[in-house]
This record gives structure tokens, sequence and C-alpha cells, in this order.
């Protein structure tokens, strides 16, 4: 059962994500990776992270992908002009990507004592997770608040328009 | 059972697919996909590890990240609709001057 749903949500992670590299218009890319950010919900629950399956599914799945598609709307984004990447990223760029999966790979394969996982060990609640975080980790929880404050503030100022620039209509 | 090992891997899996699509991508808002890409490749490893150590402290620290994800997201595409703003495209090769 465990293995089952490991293969079916591992697979759709992956089908996701190669998809994403192969579409060409970007909302079907944004599609594909809504369906990357699922699956992985869907595998911080067979670890036992239920909370972070929420947060996954209402923050990545639901808030950033939604800006995302709304970015691509609101642009009028259309298909883009296939290249199969420059002569740095040929010469650097895949050799280095192909040396860090194989490297990470094999030191993984050759660690042992990693363990295994098993379907509902080691559940992580909701309780025990914010006793944690409102008690000993208040300082950074409150300083990310200020963090994400400062995002807010920065993307409304960047996003407007500039007082120098005219508007069509001439308003 | 599943070995923890997997999960590491199908994570390596995911952050090569982001690197990529990064280096293949010709569209800013797919580039900058490909980097979100990237950073759920890691929180997987990050779950995946405090499964095995230290569950709340570790899940914590995903939380972290994605916070500061959605900061960095809400930004970064205030910068795309800038950029686009200015330029009137999204294609990376044409957007290679720093002043808007």
């Amino acid at each position: 059962m465990h293995l089952i749903l490991f293969i079916l949500f591992a697979g759709l992670c992956l089908a996701g994500a190669l998809n994403l590299l192969l579409q060409k218009h970007p909302i079907n890319s944004a599609l594909s990776l809504i369906v990357v950010m699922t699956s992985l919900a869907v595998l911080y629950l067979m670890l036992g992270a239920e909370f972070l399956a929420a947060a996954q599914v209402i923050v990545y799945a639901g808030a950033i992908m939604v800006l995302f598609t709304f970015v691509v709307m609101l642009l009028n984004a259309g298909k883009e002009d296939r290249t199969l990447g420059s002569f740095a990223s040929w010469s650097v760029g895949f050799p280095a990507v192909a040396v860090i999966l194989a490297v990470v790979a094999s030191i993984i394969l050759k660690t042992q004592g990693l363990g295994d996982a098993a379907l509902g060990d080691k559940v992580t609640s909701t309780e025990q997770l914010s006793a944690v975080l409102f008690k000993e980790l208040v300082l950074p929880f409150e300083v990310t608040s200020v963090l994400v404050l400062i995002a807010i503030l920065g993307a409304v100022a960047l996003a407007r328009r500039g007082d120098g620039e005219v508007r069509k209509d001439g308003k | 059972m599943i070995p923890i090992s997997w999960y590491l891997l199908l994570s390596a899996a995911l952050f090569c697919m982001g690197v990529t699509g990064f280096l293949i991508k010709r569209n800013l808002i797919t580039v900058f996909m490909s980097i979100e890409l990237m950073l759920n490749a890691v929180n997987l490893s990050f779950v995946a590890f405090a499964h095995q150590w230290n569950p709340v402290k570790g899940q914590i620290f995903v939380f972290f990240v994605m916070m500061v994800a959605a900061a960095e997201a809400a930004v970064g595409l205030a910068i795309i609709i800038a950029v686009f703003r200015a330029r009137a495209t999204l294609a990376v090769d044409q957007i290679d001057l720093m002043k808007l």
C-alpha cells in the first residue's frame, strides 16, 4: 500500500516536473507545477508531516501558483520560442547538473543507516509543532512576519506605476 | 516500508530538473517557476531528514522556507511586472541590461 502510494505520487511529481520542462506555453507549465506541488503534499503526509502537507497545498498550490497564473494571464504571455540552451549552458550548465546528480545520488546510495519510513509512524501533530514554534522559536517567527510585511510593501512599490510614467489615455 | 533514500533521490532528481529548466527556458515566468521547483525539491529532503532525526524542528525549518518562498514569489512577480512594463517582453535573451 505504502509502496504503491509512493510510486504513484513520486511518478506524478517527476511527470509534472518533466511536463514543466517540455511545455511551451507558460500556463501549461504553471498547471504542471501545481501537480508537482500537490503530489509533494501527499509525500509530506506519508512522511508524517500533517501541518506541512496542509501548508503546502494552501501556500504553494493555492497562493503562490494563483499568483503565477494571475501574472501569466495579466502579461498575456504567449508561447516561448524554444531554444535548447546557450553555449554556456551546454559547456558548463548541463555537465554541472549531471555531476551534481551523480555525486548526490552516489552519496545517498552509499550512506548507511538512513532508515525507513512506514505509513503512520512518527506523525508530528500541529499541536507539537506550534508548541515549539510559539515558545522556543517565537523570535524567528516574528522576524519572518516582518519579512513578509516588507515583501508585501516591496511588491506594491515595485508593481505600481511610477510617478514619471503617463498612462496611454492621458490620465 | 520505504527507505528514506528514495525520498532523497526523488528530491535530487526534482532539483536537477529545476536547474535544467532554469537553463533551457527562455520565458522569465517559467524560469521563475523552475526556481520554485528547486525550492520544493529541497523542502522534500528537509522533510525526509526531519522524519529521520528531529521531526519538530526540521518541519519548522520547512515552514520558514515556505514563508520566505512566498515572500520571494510576491517580490519576484512584482519585478517581472515592472520589467514587462519597461521592456514589453518576457524573453530573457532580450532583458540583458540591469537598467530598466
